[in-house]
């Protein structure tokens, strides 16, 4: 997957991903529509409240799409760069917890610090946690050579249930009453964009997806990581690419970008930790970062793509009834079109070009 | 720990361990294949909601158990329909195939039951007593006083062993795992073996849910495979993709969760949260101090036939 949608974009950087993108959204809608239909419902009435949800107003665009769509970005760019490396990271999940409950922990540890201070002090945290949060899964990787599929993703678990753990025990808040932490002081929350729910985090993402796409298209370490990516023998046997090192970096990097999507949800949004902070982001995040054709650019149309639909999910359900659990069966789907799409698109093209 | 406890502990071991089995042995077979299916999970929780609700229709929880076994067969479907057929990456169906298993079983279950969910009460599988067995000391009752469903994976761990190792359909199966191409060269078909690997898996997997529904919990909760479906795939790891100790390895990480509710008992101060990371915990410790000395099929996740230029 990785090697052919690096192999795609230098024969069409653009045109393939996309038309490969486009028709499998229209597939993925139909069979949607198809579904409600079947389940009962008013395919239309739901459409229509889906996007009177999502982009009704510039307010509720701005508070609610693309306040939903900020923890995608980070986390579809994490997952997006560790595929791009060649690393099967599906801990993004785990790792955004590690990172929300750093930032929870920094955040009331210092009460009395500057916000100058302390906001950039719990970001820094959530990245550090979000990342030493895939050590485990990058020392089984590199020292007893088991692959990070399940380890990742048995680290998820382990954050779930440590959050579980903090916000009944040691972070619950100082009333003892709900399982949540205290909230964060004014001092560590990011600064709101007008007068509706925007907030700083999210051109934070969108400058880091601009960043990431510049690293990895025009630097040398950029270089290194798609070559790794591609295939990790051939960059070894060419004798200037440490594959081992460039892959480490990308995936250490991966879990700091994830945890950094779970210290600025909570900066940004919840002001306090608890369990289900996250809609399942992390794993969202896979869907998005394929969508995206693992282009930290195209990763943010697809994170705008995901935040309209659980926004618009939510409207759904109240103005339709749609149980909003529908959303993880439609991602699904997404995913699935989006391969399925790109496997026909290459075959057409591999007719042609024998590539 | 009295003889009493530790019977009841030993029980809870093998009934928590059976449905990891189930699955375990059935990606067993898969992996040998050399198709990893990280949507077993979807199976397993499709298992759940089928046996579910063909035990309620019918009143018969071993309908149920078949109807499960059929809803995990169709969700491996949809995996071998991706994954085998147009090939495309095993790591990214399946996580779309658990994704979309745990969001369509919510879908199915609300629109069934309701939003809240009441709680469902369903007619469950009785333990069987083997006559003679099941009186043994200690392990008897443990071991032989069990649904059916358990007493599969006793039958199904030495079966499949012979199968795989001493058959020339399980060599056929083995070959597709190491050297597809060479084994496309000797006349066997790859992509054929491949689906009905996975659909077996699918199959197993999807009795490993009605297990948990009917032999287990005897109701029906939204994400109640829990994550096993992705433990059975580390425990075809520690079983170093050999039937019989894949089994085995399967009751150890089901005396891993029993270990869990003694511990409860026995250190009531430690937070049951923690406990409950317990068994993840101790699958990437035995994955640390394990796996140096086993070997992966040679072409696991590897799509077939091989894309030109990789």
């Amino acid at each position: 997957m990785i090697r052919r949608v690096l192999r795609a974009r230098l024969r069409s950087r653009w045109i393939g991903p996309l038309a490969a993108g486009l028709v499998a959204l229209l597939a993925a809608a139909l069979l949607a529509a198809a579904g409600l239909a079947l389940a009962g419902y008013d395919p239309v009435a739901a459409g229509r409240a889906l996007v009177s949800g999502a982009f009704g107003s510039w307010e509720r665009f701005a508070s609610i799409t693309l306040v939903r769509a900020t923890p995608l970005i980070l986390t579809g760019l994490a997952v997006a760069l560790a595929f791009r490396a060649g690393v099967w990271n599906i801990g993004a999940e785990g790792q955004l917890y590690a990172g929300a409950v750093a930032a929870v922990w920094v955040a009331l540890a210092f009460p009395g610090a500057p916000a100058w201070l302390l906001l950039p002090g719990t970001m820094a945290a959530a990245a550090v946690a979000g990342g030493l949060w895939t050590l485990m899964p990058v020392g089984l990787k590199f020292r007893a050579g088991v692959g990070e599929v399940i380890t990742t993703i048995l680290m998820n678990f382990v954050a779930i249930h440590m959050v579980a753990w903090l916000v009944h025990g040691p972070l619950q808040e100082a009333r003892g009453v709900f399982p949540q932490t205290d909230p964060v002081a004014l001092a560590a929350r990011l600064p709101r964009l007008g007068s509706g729910r925007l907030h700083a985090g999210f051109p934070v993402a969108v400058l880091l997806a601009g960043a990431l796409w510049w690293l990895l298209r025009h630097s040398a370490w950029g270089f290194r990581v798609r070559a790794a990516g591609a295939s990790v023998r051939a960059a070894a046997v060419s004798g200037r690419i440490h594959t081992g090192r460039v892959v480490l970096g990308a995936f250490l990097l991966s879990g700091m970008l994830a945890g950094l999507a779970g210290g600025v949800e909570v900066a940004g949004v919840t002001f306090a930790l608890y369990e289900n902070l996250s809609p399942g982001y992390g794993y969202t995040a896979i869907a998005v970062a394929l969508l995206g054709g693992l282009n930290p650019l195209a990763v943010l149309l697809a994170a705008g793509f995901f935040g309209v639909l659980q926004a618009g999910a939510a409207a759904m359900q109240r103005d339709v009834g749609v149980p909003a659990v529908w959303v993880s069966a439609i991602e699904a789907l997404v995913i699935l079109a989006v391969v399925a799409a790109d496997r026909f698109l290459r075959r057409g093209v591999a007719g042609k070009g024998g590539g | 720990m009295d003889a009493a406890a530790l019977q009841a502990f030993l029980e809870a071991s093998v009934r928590l361990g059976a449905p990891l089995a189930l699955a375990a042995l059935g990606e067993t077979v898969s992996e040998r294949a050399g198709v990893i299916n990280i949507g077993l999970e979807g199976s397993i929780i499709g298992g759940a909601l089928g046996g579910a609700l063909g035990a309620l229709l019918t009143g018969s929880p071993g309908a149920g158990v078949l109807a499960g076994a059929a809803a995990g067969t169709a969700i491996a479907g949809v995996f071998a329909l991706f994954a085998i057929t147009l090939n495309a990456d095993q790591i990214i169906v399946g996580t779309a195939v658990t994704l979309g298993g745990l969001g369509i079983t919510g879908v199915v279950y609300q629109s069934v039951f309701g939003a809240t969910g009441t709680a469902l009460t369903l007619p469950t599988l009785p333990a069987l007593p083997l006559p003679g067995l099941s009186a043994l000391p200690a392990i008897g009752p443990a071991l032989f006083s069990q649904a059916w469903t358990t007493y599969l994976t006793y039958l199904l761990a030495p079966a499949l062993w012979y199968y795989l190792f001493r058959t020339r359909w399980g060599l056929e199966m083995r070959a597709v795992g190491e050297e597809p191409n060479a084994a496309d060269a000797a006349g066997i078909r790859v992509r054929r073996t491949r689906v009905l690997a996975v659909l077996g898996a699918g199959l197993l997997a999807g009795i490993a849910g009605a297990h948990l529904a009917l032999a287990h919990a005897g109701t029906f909760a939204e994400g109640m495979s829990a994550g096993r479906g992705f433990i059975a795939i580390a425990v075809v790891v520690l079983g170093r993709w050999n039937p019989l100790l894949v089994l085995l390895a399967s009751l150890f990480f089901g005396a891993a969760s029993a270990l869990q509710f003694e511990l409860q008992a026995v250190f009531a101060n430690v937070p049951y949260q923690l406990l409950l990371a317990f068994p993840y915990l101790l699958t990437l410790a035995a994955l640390a101090g394990w796996i140096g000395r086993s070997r992966a099929p040679a072409a696991l996740a590897r799509p077939w036939p091989p894309r030109s230029g990789e």
